[in-house]
């Protein structure tokens, strides 16, 4: 038996993952243990967590590896300032303590950290340190379903790269082609993030989340600050933004490009001008992302596409990239983000550095995503006692016919079951769900349940054999990373008043049969649900169907703005005391609101700093 | 002492002798740098460092 331990850490998103023999057995995100949203500090908890899961001690790991190259970062570091001097020296300043007493000797730091896991753990020879961006690509190209792809990466910034294109093929992985600091999609994607008055690498799917509201007004305006070439690669005219060596994203010159100041979230509401925004980004972020997809696959000729990075994330460009029908097949990480990239230096150290065979599932290796903690019915009803909680326990049967009668009576209702989501989306797991028929749903969940902006989009979660009915899509879509439109007959004309209406007002016409789940531009990104990789939530969809007819539901993830989804039956709790959910059904076990002590009722809408 | 082995390998292989100026400058004054600030915190609304 052979182990590798992953570590992602010290920038946003740490996480840890486990592999033995080359199988993803665990993996975790640090955010969930500690309560702190993108938590970047050492994963303690999700080692021990991913530890336990596999029963085995850290002195038993085989291998461990650390998700990028501190040295090459460290050189970029240096590079930069040197290029940008004198600018920067305020920067230089902060950043260089920052290097001197820690970062650079991140082996030492890791070691020792390591070593309070286990008294037994004695030595650092067993340390790796893979590539951020090959991290990236190693975790979308080899738990993918394919035997040859071509890897499209794209993030803020690794050590030195922005973009990255791959060819995987087999247990091989190479890096082609690579887009280097300060030319970033992601980081252009960021610097809009910031101007909107949202908050940097937590804010980019509410500017996401606003583009439909929108116009691309500024679209022409935006490619004065890019230059895309044809094939997709771009470069950005750094006269504009201010973090390659400064402490904010952009500078003066980018505020009078676009005539106003980045907008304070603390006292200015978002206005017409942020939704043009972020439609123009949205538009352009889609042009580069399809040129290069467009470009990589004549180049190559490979007729399957893998994603991964913080801008696999923006599921409206991989909507758009499917749509294109540029490759035949394209499947994303999950766990786009830098906590992906735990995983995806584990198995590049599997199979690139060891050479180990690669097993191609038709399907896909990440199970579902369900990867994180789970709790048995004895350990939940015994937390649930411990708690004062009062519960009632069912048998399966009830269990998926009441949950379907309280969704189809519009209850809201938080569904904790089996193993927690690796990767940013509730997939039906720890999720929050909803009747997406009633044309209230999304403002109440949004604001009584959330306590978040009432602009922002619900997903559907739908049965796969009913996608093609429902949605203009036709595909798997496990893990909610394409966005598609409801089908014509779905939909419900807007008359000619409504289509006057500007911004979020257009957010109370019913423009569907779904409307909680539609966005105003008639779109939804959506997941897929078959019975092999969550066989719970889809009998619970089905029943909702047979009840309704209906084969979708609004799926949200288990927490409110702010706060990282839950993790035990104790979050879990808390969470349905201080909101307006209306049942919490956690195993065999469901909770009524009604029906709990009201000294357990906070104000939890403060508990967690807005992102 | 394994740091100082592992840097001048990295250094080789990268062919960034240019940086050895530098890196030493940060040796004889990074501790002004350290000692000069009053808690490390990190500064950067978008953690590329």
């Amino acid at each position: 038996m052979s182990s590798i331990l992953g570590i992602s850490a010290f920038y946003h998103d740490s996480a840890a993952c486990i592999l033995i023999d080359g199988k993803i057995i665990a993996a975790a995100q640090e955010e969930r243990f500690t309560r702190i949203k993108h938590d970047p500090k050492y994963p303690y908890n999700a080692i021990e967590f991913v530890l336990k899961f596999s029963n085995l001690k850290l002195s038993e790991v085989d291998q461990i590896v650390f998700f990028e190259k501190p040295f090459l970062k460290f050189e970029r570091l240096l590079e930069t300032y040197v290029a940008f001097a004198p600018r920067g020296i305020t920067s230089f300043a902060k950043a260089i303590p920052l290097w001197i007493k820690e970062k650079l000797f991140q082996k030492k730091l890791l070691f020792n950290k390591l070593k309070s896991h286990d008294v037994n753990y004695k030595s650092d020879q067993n340390i790796n340190f893979s590539d951020h961006h090959l991290s990236h690509a190693a975790s979308a190209f080899f738990p993918s379903p394919f035997d040859e792809a071509v890897v499209l990466t794209a993030d803020g910034v690794g050590e030195w790269a922005t973009t990255t294109v791959a060819i995987g093929k087999k247990n091989n992985l190479e890096i082609k082609k690579e887009i280097h600091f300060p030319h970033s999609l992601g980081l252009l994607y960021s610097a809009f993030t910031y101007y909107s008055g949202f908050k940097v690498n937590s804010g980019e799917y509410k500017l996401m989340g606003l583009a439909p509201y929108g116009n691309p007004i500024y679209e022409e305006k935006i490619k004065t600050l890019i230059d895309i070439k044809e094939d997709g690669t771009f470069r950005l005219d750094q006269k504009y933004f201010n973090y390659a060596t400064g402490l904010t994203m952009t500078n003066k010159k980018f505020n009078d490009l676009f005539g106003q100041r980045p907008r304070d979230p603390s006292n200015e509401k978002i206005t017409q001008f942020h939704m043009d925004i972020a439609a123009s980004i949205q538009k352009v972020t889609e042009e580069v992302m399809i040129k290069l997809a467009k470009s990589v696959r004549k180049e190559y000729g490979i007729k399957n596409l893998c994603l991964a990075g913080g801008v696999a994330l923006n599921c409206v460009a991989n909507g758009k990239i499917l749509k294109e029908k540029i490759f035949d097949n394209i499947w994303i990480q999950p766990a786009a983000g830098d906590a992906g990239g735990s995983l995806g230096a584990a198995l590049a150290l599997w199979h690139i550095e060891q050479g180990e065979k690669r097993e191609v599932n038709s399907d896909d290796n990440m199970k579902g995503s369900y990867l994180g903690t789970e709790f048995s019915q004895e350990e939940i009803e015994k937390e649930l006692k411990s708690i004062g909680a009062n519960f009632d326990r069912v048998n399966y049967e009830d269990l998926i016919n009441k949950t379907s009668e309280f969704l189809s009576n519009q209850k809201v209702i938080g569904w904790f079951q089996g193993r927690m989501e690796f990767g940013p989306r509730a997939l039906g797991g720890r999720s929050i769900i909803g009747d997406p028929r009633s044309d209230k749903m999304q403002k109440n969940l949004n604001l009584k349940v959330k306590y978040r902006e009432s602009f922002r989009p619900f997903a559907p979660s739908v049965l796969r054999d009913d996608v093609s009915k429902w949605f203009d899509i036709n595909v798997d879509s496990p893990y909610m990373l394409m966005v598609a439109n409801i089908n014509s007959d779905k939909k419900i004309k807007m008359s000619e008043d409504q289509k006057k209406l500007f911004g979020i007002d257009k957010l109370n016409v019913k423009r569907s049969e779904i409307p909680a789940v539609t966005h105003v531009d008639y779109s939804a990104r959506i997941q897929t649900v078959n019975t092999k990789d969550n066989k719970r939530y889809y009998d619970l969809i089905s029943k909702f169907k047979e009840k309704t007819g209906c084969p979708v539901i609004v799926n949200t993830s288990f927490n409110v703005r702010g706060e990282p989804i839950v993790n035990t039956p104790t979050d879990a709790f808390n969470c349905f005391m201080g909101t307006e959910l209306d049942y919490l059904v956690i195993g065999n076990c469901i909770l009524d609101k009604k029906k709990q002590n009201s000294k357990f009722k906070k104000d939890y809408k403060s508990e967690f700093e807005l992102d | 002492m394994n740091f100082l082995i592992e840097l001048y390998q990295f250094l080789k292989v990268r062919k960034k002798w240019w940086l050895i100026p530098i890196l030493l400058f940060l040796c004889l004054f990074g501790w002004l740098f350290v000692f000069t600030q009053g808690t490390v915190v990190a500064p950067f609304i978008y953690t590329i460092f």
